[in-house]
């Protein structure tokens, strides 16, 4: 067996990753990381680990994405902390097992439900909240007591390495493993056996992941993402909406963000309207030239850039930019770029946008929005800006997305006390708060019953008399159970 | 054939567009359609699992007609509480608005289920995916073609042809189901065909629950008292022989005791077997028979291993014409041999012994997690250890099988016994998408959310998500410069 030395100094293949488990599932066997002690400390020490960290944290967030500090701080390091706090503060009550009623059939029985690790997981996060989507799960992990492995997006290489020496430094090194790389690192990962496998990324790779995960029976968790709609009525405070819209799109990582608006659905005749108000906004945002300004994070890397660029030049889309569209390669910026009415089989209406592009399609009648949304897959999340309630109530039953948020974007994944996760080609489980300890929990049924209360109706040999009173013991009712008994029945 | 299957869900995908299936009143009338089959061929269904099982029809009723009428009744009592929406608390900085958690269904689901108890792991599953408003196809097993037969016959007869479709067949047809993208995959089965399932679905991302099985071990302890003795004996007894002839995901596959307790054991288990299936056990029609040849022949080449032969104690009748093998006994059989390594899955009953009944913990754990973990015991510390020490889909203390009937807890596995699980509002939610809504309103809209950026949004927000509202009025107000 390699020693840890030779692991991290040669290639990280097949024989490495099964070393690592291995060594975390003795781990697990001490019983070690199930106890509250354990899982408080280490979450004690995440929080340590961000308040004296912050500055590399920002770093690293701005050498990767060039993110703008105040981005960081709203959307990676405050959730992380907030997160670390609800997880102390809830953790003994969700551990606590579960009463539960039972009924006359099992008299006399008393019935609980007992939360217990799944042993060792798996954590792949992505690239444009690398801090978060890192460390949001395994907070989760730990909260469930588990031993973890996390295996950070090598697309956002400073936070990779940073997230490496921090957490080796702050948590309990036989427990929580990072392990850096790009596809043959997590191909190695991916052959052994988890207890659960949290995947967060594109739908393509979530294949990969769910089929390896299929060998081996492992459960997983899968946040992709999908192309997010926005649906604008015309009766709206135009200002809020533009601004909540921009919130939601450009100042969430330059648009590469899973819950990102991607397009917008308005009627014909309110298009210019909302678009104008955009325009008005973005200028007060960012000022005359988004290209240079620090408050706007940039693309993440050349590739990125180049799909990007590509879904501009389709000859389709050029002609219908009607703001922005200016890139600039050297710094990998793409300005605020708005662009209406693409022909329906353009790549750039059929793929996640991912990036500051925002497209609007127009509508004869806003309601048919409704269908053209339903057409498609099934989002990570839905927007609508409405003073309707008819409207809202019927995109609300009809429209089938992770979640949906009326009048505001985004705002659903701050709140802990909501699940966040997909449904259908956005993704399947989901997480933040309570939901997270779930997601890495086996919820186990515990009965108990007394040697006394036996019913003979159970045994062979069976008679009439035992199924009348094996059909009112299971129906539950006394009178029932009292006339079979009697042979009443 | 093939072109049946796809106009079949091109039907349901219409069906579940239209959005009949996600009124109450629908769920309401199939869940109702389920139950009058029960009620009106009660008769016909005892018949077919006495043909493909040889199942006595009150052991039939008691585990397979009688568990879904109440699994039925409880879900429609509870129907509406599950399909409303649930309001979730928000934190302050998010005034005003509202948070809600709304149950949704999924859309086209597909039920696989098992030949062991085909009526009972069929319906289950439906009436879940019918109360959380889905459209269904259900595959039942070849392997019990009779019950696959009455399923298909009752379904189409009393439910709604256009949103719930029986197909029938074997892997031929079951691969071809698995091309198709689904909402959700519900299987019950074995390990090697969940395997196949689970990456078949992958190729759409379809969630799926796999219900699988394991090596379900019991736990005897020693007891003071003679009735307790007798009485976990003959609920052992019954858990193994008295359900489908030990073809259970959940019926005890091998007990672990104490070398010093073995002989009582093995006496009282004679005793109650005789109690229960007279001299003649194949004879009494009280005891389910092997499934088919295949089967036979697995559990005959079990008992065949040389050293595993002459542990038997007890038992070994093989009537390979009428597919019955009698409750079998057997103490200490080599531990790597292939019936203390495979899930048995049939009538015969290893007991291993050990010095320590503590020692049963370690042995449980090195071995992969069951889908049920029994443990007959008055000793409080050992009932401790074992809740907290293994782990397992469920565990029962002093009883077998019942938890599958108690509507408030789950039942699925872990590890190697699956994941997912289902009965009761368990059943419900597995076919459902918890949907969040929030909304919003205009009114009050927080300047400080929004770029630019500068140093005293940034304290604000500091603030904000502390939740020190005092500091956000006060930074707001120019008193105070740090949040």
């Amino acid at each position: 067996m390699a020693s840890e030395e030779q692991v991290k100094n040669s290639a990280f293949d097949t024989e490495a990753a099964n070393c690592l488990v291995k060594e975390l599932r003795a781990t697990v066997i001490t019983g070690k990381t199930k106890s509250y002690e354990w899982r408080v400390s280490q979450l004690k020490s995440l929080l340590k680990m961000i308040e004296e960290r912050d500055k590399q944290i920002c770093d690293a967030l701005f050498s990767d994405l060039s993110k703008p500090e105040m981005e960081a701080f709203i959307h990676e390091i405050a959730l992380v902390k907030n997160s670390c706090k609800v997880s102390l503060k809830k953790l003994k009550e969700w551990m606590k097992p579960e009463k539960v009623k039972t009924t006359l059939g099992t008299f006399p029985s008393s019935a609980e439900i007992v939360p217990e690790p799944l042993g060792v997981v798996l954590v792949i996060s992505a690239w444009n909240y690398p801090f978060l989507l890192s460390v949001d799960p395994v907070i989760g992990a730990i909260a469930a007591g588990n031993a973890v492995v996390l295996k950070p997006s090598e697309i956002a290489p400073a936070m990779s390495s940073l997230l490496k020496k921090l957490l080796e430094e702050y948590l309990d090194d036989s427990a929580v493993k990072v392990v850096e790389g790009g596809v043959s690192e997590t191909s190695a990962l991916l052959e052994q056996k988890w207890d659960k496998i949290f995947y967060t990324g594109n739908g393509r790779v979530g294949r990969v992941v769910m089929a390896a995960a299929a060998k081996n029976l492992t459960p997983v968790v899968l946040e992709l993402g999908g192309k997010s709609p926005v649906v604008v009525d015309s009766n709206v405070d135009l200002t809020v909406t533009a601004r909540r819209i921009i919130g939601g799109k450009w100042a969430c990582n330059n648009g590469q963000a899973c819950v990102a608006p991607d397009y917008i659905i308005t009627t014909k005749q309110f298009a210019p309207l909302l678009i104008d108000s955009i325009k008005h906004e973005l200028l007060k945002f960012y000022g005359e030239d988004p290209l240079n300004s620090p408050d706007i994070s940039r693309v993440v890397n050349s590739d990125h850039f180049a799909r990007l660029s590509k879904l501009l030049d389709d000859d389709k889309v050029s002609g219908k930019i009607v703001h922005g569209g200016q890139t600039d390669k050297s710094s990998l910026k793409i300005a605020p770029t708005i662009v209406l009415d693409v022909p329906e089989d353009s790549l750039i209406m059929n793929e996640e946008i991912f990036g500051p592009l925002l497209l609007v399609v127009t509508v004869e009648k806003i309601e048919d929005g409704i269908d053209f949304i339903n057409s498609r897959s099934k989002p990570l999340a839905a927007y609508i800006f409405t003073n309707k309630k008819e409207l809202k109530e019927e995109f609300v039953s009809k429209i089938s997305s992770g979640a949906i948020v009326v009048n505001d974007i985004s705002l659903h994944l701050m709140v802990d006390t909501l699940p966040f996760g997909g449904v259908g080609e956005s993704g399947t489980g989901a997480y933040h708060g309570k939901f997270s300890f779930d997601a890495f929990t086996h919820k186990k049924a515990v009965l108990h019953r007394s040697f006394l209360g036996d019913a003979p109706a159970r045994y062979p040999p069976y008679t009439a008399g035992k199924l009348r009173l094996l059909k009112a013991l299971l129906d539950g009712s006394i009178l029932g159970i009292i006339r079979a008994l009697f042979g009443w029945s | 054939m093939q072109s049946h299957l796809e106009s079949d869900l091109k039907e349901l995908r219409e069906t579940f567009r239209s959005g009949k299936t996600k009124e109450s009143s629908w769920r309401i009338s199939q869940l109702q359609g389920l139950l009058h089959i029960l009620e009106d061929r009660e008769n016909d269904i005892s018949m077919a699992l006495k043909q493909d099982l040889g199942k006595h029809h009150v052991e039939a009723y008691r585990d397979e007609i009688g568990t879904v009428v109440k699994s039925i009744n409880y879900a429609l009592e509870n129907l509406k509480q599950w399909m409303a929406a649930k309001s979730a608390k928000l934190p302050l900085a998010a005034f005003p608005s509202r948070g809600e958690l709304v149950p949704e269904p999924l859309g086209v689901v597909l039920v696989i289920s098992s030949w062991n108890f085909p009526i009972g792991l069929s319906l289950e599953p439906m009436i879940g995916a019918l109360a959380a408003g889905n459209v269904v196809i259900l595959k039942p097993s070849e392997l019990a073609p009779a019950c696959s037969s009455i399923l298909a016959e009752t379904i189409r007869d009393y439910l709604d042809y256009t949103a719930v479709k029986v197909i029938e067949g074997g892997s031929d047809i079951g691969e071809r189901l698995l091309q198709h993208q689904f909402d959700k995959i519900f299987f019950t089965g074995s390990v090697r065909v969940g395997r196949a399932v689970m990456s078949a679905a992958a190729q759409h991302l379809t969630p799926v629950t796999l219900e699988l099985g394991g090596k379900c071990p019991a736990v005897v302890d020693s007891f003071s008292s003679s009735w307790d003795a007798k009485i976990a004996t003959k609920r052992i007894a019954w858990g193994k022989f008295g359900a489908c002839a030990g073809q259970a995901c959940i019926g005890v596959d091998y007990i672990l005791i104490e070398k010093k307790n073995v002989s009582n054991l093995v006496e009282l288990l004679k005793r109650y077997i005789k109690q229960f299936f007279g001299d003649d056990p194949n004879g009494s029609h009280s005891m389910s028979k092997i499934i088919n040849k295949k089967q036979f022949s697995r559990l005959k080449s079990l008992l065949n291993e040389p050293m595993v032969k002459s542990s038997i104690v007890y038992g070994g009748l093989l009537d390979e014409e009428g597919l019955f093998i009698g409750p079998t006994i057997l103490v200490d059989p080599p531990l790597d041999a292939a019936i203390m390594t495979e899930e048995i899955f049939g009538p015969l009953l290893p007991i291993i012994t050990l010095k320590r009944i503590e020692e049963s913990i370690d042995f449980i754990r090195e071995r992969p997690k069951p889908l049920a973990l029994y443990a007959f015991t008055k000793d409080q510390n050992l009932h401790k250890r074992l809740v907290s020490e293994t782990s397992s889909g469920s565990i029962m203390f002093n009883d077998v099988i019942l938890q599958y009937a108690v509507d408030t807890l789950p039942f699925g596995g872990v590890g190697g016994s699956g994941f997912g699980r289902y009965h009761g509002k368990y059943s419900f939610d597995n076919f459902s998408h918890e949907k969040v809504v929030v909304t919003r309103s205009f009114f009050i809209d927080i300047w400080f959310r929004y770029p630019p950026w500068d140093d005293k949004k940034l304290q604000l927000l500091k603030s904000g998500f502390r939740y020190d509202y005092l500091s956000v009025v006060l930074i707001a107000l120019g008193l105070k410069s740090k949040g």
